[in-house]
């Protein structure tokens, strides 16, 4: 896959950094172009500030300094709550709410959108399908549903109202190795279909190198490099190569071994 | 004579004291609610003054209820009437329980649900509504039982200062040394405060998240 070229960014952060009350930065002078419709894929080890980046983009977390842009407007002219419905954000935990079953869960962003009923439950079925549900768990409870299958939910959930932008943070780490390949699998081909601007924040190497338009790199609040898996690999830099070596060496032709 | 036959003779007095009894522990226990879940609330959202507040209702627990009526005696409107002292009084009790069980049940809710709630963007409002009151009810409720219960035994000192309930004869039976009397006050109580404890607790199981 080729770097995408510089049209409209959809996300940008220019000299960003984020400091936490006790002075320690977690982010430190972050430049990131992040072009519409690519999927930028976030690695390096725990606390390197990675889920902070994706918090700073939906505003959960506010930014000491520097300007970050969603589609081309910065932060700080956004209203909050329309920012943040118009990114679709997938965690880990998924945080599928347990009291509602899985079509409120999915409908509940277009409910207080104030959509019709007809109109939310025409999308629900939509949205199950899209992720490969049977709609017939719309009306089962988070309680009742398999790692798998609620982790399809939280993605149906984050594209129910249709956001240009979706923010997922390790959003498969959580599952057993055969389910993690077959949304990872599901995911590419939704986001063939769907085009959206995505960033995702892996563990894994190998997850990044599938699904990525462009992996970065962080390591103690710095984005070390942003590449394509292809020139990942090849990397002369030595913390992209050492990060690299530690998943097993890659073998010259772009892939891991 | 036993305590039945008195009780069974005196059927009258005891519905009626019975029914008064009830009246200061329901007006007290809604007027906690309607003061202590709103505070809860509030310390959840405003952090600093969590402990301010739940110490507030942590020492009023402390302060022996004879002299707690005692102090309110001299409170102008309040003090004019007997049940309305005894009301306040047991209000005071009952916030505690209130205001820490709405406390901890808002911050018990799984904070990847609330950030999943809050990233989609929800409102302040909505979250509060939809998610973490819904969420924390059996923890309310389990707080407005505890309350309750605490109200039916202590609202029987409330005759000490002339504002009726079961405790009338409580300490006629003490005064009279008359063990009748006193168990035709206490066991009706304690039938109250069983009641009040199986019915919230039955609430409480039924609205237990899944």
């Amino acid at each position: 896959m080729n770097a995408p070229s510089h049209r409209g960014s959809a996300i940008s952060f220019r000299n960003v950094s984020y400091e936490v009350r006790n002075g320690s930065e977690l982010i430190r002078n972050l430049n990131l172009e992040i072009e519409t419709g690519e999927t930028v894929v976030l690695v390096g080890r725990s606390g390197s500030g990675k889920t902070t980046t994706l918090k700073l983009i939906n505003h959960l977390l506010v930014a000491s300094s520097g300007d970050i842009e969603v589609d081309g407007k910065p932060l700080r002219d956004w209203d909050v709550i329309r920012l943040r419905r118009s990114i679709g954000y997938v965690i880990q935990e998924v945080g599928l709410f347990p009291h509602f079953d899985v079509a409120h869960n999915i409908g509940l962003v277009p409910q207080i959108e104030g959509w019709s009923a007809e109109r939310i439950r025409a999308r629900v079925e939509e949205m199950l399908q899209l992720v490969g549900l049977d709609p017939q768990v719309a009306s089962r409870y988070p309680h009742e549903l398999s790692g798998g299958q609620r982790q399809r939910v939280g993605v149906a959930r984050a594209l129910a109202a249709d956001p240009p932008i979706l923010l997922m943070d390790e959003p498969f780490a959580a599952l057993d190795p055969i389910t993690r390949a077959e949304l990872q699998r599901e995911f590419l081909a939704l986001q063939q279909r769907l085009r959206k601007t995505v960033v995702f924040v892996s563990h894994d190497l190998r997850e990044a190198l599938l699904l990525a338009s462009r992996v970065g790199l962080m390591d103690d609040g710095r984005l070390l490099a942003l590449l394509t898996p292809k020139q990942f690999l090849q990397s002369q830099h030595p913390l992209v190569s050492a990060y690299v070596a530690a998943f097993g060496a890659a073998n010259g032709k772009g892939e891991l071994l | 004579m036993n305590v039945w036959q008195f009780m069974l003779e005196n059927r009258d007095q005891v519905f009626e004291l019975t029914l008064e009894h009830l009246w200061l522990v329901g007006v007290s226990t809604l007027l906690a609610v309607l003061i202590g879940i709103p505070l809860g609330i509030l310390i959840t959202r405003q952090p600093l003054l969590s402990k301010p507040v739940l110490g507030g209702a942590n020492i009023i627990q402390t302060i022996p209820s004879l002299a707690l009526f005692g102090f309110l005696l001299p409170a102008p409107w309040i003090g004019e009437r007997a049940d309305r002292l005894a009301i306040l009084a047991l209000t005071l009790y009952a916030l505690l329980p209130l205001i820490r069980n709405t406390y901890t049940g808002i911050r018990g809710v799984d904070p990847a649900v609330v950030e999943a709630g809050r990233g989609m963007g929800l409102t302040e409002r909505q979250l509060l509504w939809q998610v973490q009151l819904p969420l924390s009810l059996s923890v309310i409720i389990a707080g407005i039982r505890v309350a309750a219960v605490i109200s039916v035994g202590l609202a029987t000192i409330a005759a000490a200062i002339g504002a009726g309930g079961l405790g009338e004869f409580i300490f006629r039976g003490l005064a009279m040394v008359n063990n009748q009397l006193i168990l035709a006050g206490a066991i009706p109580a304690a039938f109250l405060a069983i009641a009040a404890d199986v019915i919230l607790g039955r609430l409480e199981k039924r609205l237990a998240p899944r």
